[in-house]
């Protein structure tokens, strides 16, 4: 591997930085996340079909059980 | 403001990345991966979705929105149709790839920035590509092999709690699995050495997941008479959709990372 510029060392992020983000930002993307593949299937939040039929084919396709 | 520390980096030799462009490269990678979702999706999934929903107006299997035998014309509106099928495979498909991809390229990024700089002597990319790899393995392909994806007309209504809990418990225990072997692997590289250690954490994984797979429940739910190369046919559009959303998600990230990392000033 050569590159015209020369790639620097990684250095770790420490644990007690990425903390809060991990937290905020991993909340709603599994907030996202649920949407898209379990609401109104097994759980629901908001009553109706209309989440399900909305991302129904997202859901199949993406390996979620669905009804 | 928590993270303007680390910009006192003294020089360009050492990579320093903030959680803050991470999550943004995420975001971008997680929109290009559930765009190329959405296309592979559609080219290839959709087409087994339809022949399965056929099936399942014809009355083969189990009951889904409309419980009449319908003619097959989908473009038509059925009764109490809440979304109709047309837009469900084309705006709904994208939309819920393209929020998918958004939620999954933000876990992947808060995942890279915990792997960043701790996974032996891998590059940034491709300490990128092992993000995803491992991901897909361990949040996929586990999860896929333990409890395949249906195509709709497949699946009893009555057992749908009961499916989901164990789909998404297995995905857990697979990454938690995974994350163990990981450490594993790490805690014994002074020991054993890097290869070694590497092959024994992948190994212990490997026994303890299909352990816990064979000792899970399992689902017969496909009607009788379903086609058998129906199932394969959306199973393998099911797991390339998720390789091309991952890979997408990977590939984006890392470029877009490379591209910070060399531009010579602390992102």
């Amino acid at each position: 591997m050569t590159h015209a510029v020369a790639i620097p060392t990684p250095v770790s992020i420490p644990v007690r930085q990425i903390l809060p983000y991990a937290v905020f930002a991993g909340i709603i993307s599994l907030i996202v996340l649920y949407f898209v593949g379990a609401e109104q299937g097994a759980l629901a939040v908001f009553e109706g079909t209309t989440v399900h039929e909305f991302v129904h084919d997202a859901r199949h396709l993406l390996g979620f059980p669905c009804h | 403001m928590p993270l303007t520390e680390t910009e006192s980096t003294p020089a360009a030799t050492a990579a320093t990345l903030t959680v803050r462009s991470l999550l943004v490269w995420g975001l971008l990678a997680g929109l290009v991966g559930g765009l190329l979702a959405f296309g592979f999706a559609y080219a290839f999934g959709e087409p087994a979705v339809e022949r399965a929903i056929s099936i399942e107006e014809t009355g083969t299997g189990h009951a889904h929105a409309g419980e009449q035998p319908a003619e097959h014309s989908h473009g038509e509106a059925e009764e109490e149709e809440v979304v109709s099928r047309a837009f469900q495979s084309t705006g709904g498909l994208g939309i819920g790839a393209v929020a998918y991809g958004l939620g999954l390229g933000e876990l992947f990024s808060l995942a890279f920035a915990f792997a960043y700089g701790r996974v032996g002597s891998l590059s940034p990319r491709a300490t990128a590509l092992a993000v995803a790899g491992l991901g897909y393995l361990a949040v996929v392909l586990v999860p896929f092999l333990t409890y395949p994806a249906n195509p709709p007309a497949v699946g009893n209504p009555d057992t749908i709690g009961q499916r989901t809990a164990l789909f998404f418990g297995m995905i857990v225990i697979s990454l938690a699995l995974l994350v163990t072997a990981i450490a594993a692997a790490r805690a014994l590289a002074p020991k054993l050495g890097g290869w070694w250690s590497t092959v024994a954490a992948g190994l212990g994984y490997a026994v303890l997941v299909t352990v816990v797979a064979k000792l899970l429940p399992g689902f017969q739910e496909v009607p009788d008479g379903f086609p058998g190369d129906l199932i394969w046919q959306f199973r393998v559009a099911s797991l390339g959709t998720s390789a091309v959303l991952w890979t997408g998600i990977g590939l984006t990230f890392a470029a877009l990372l490379h591209r910070g990392l060399t531009k010579g000033r602390t992102v």
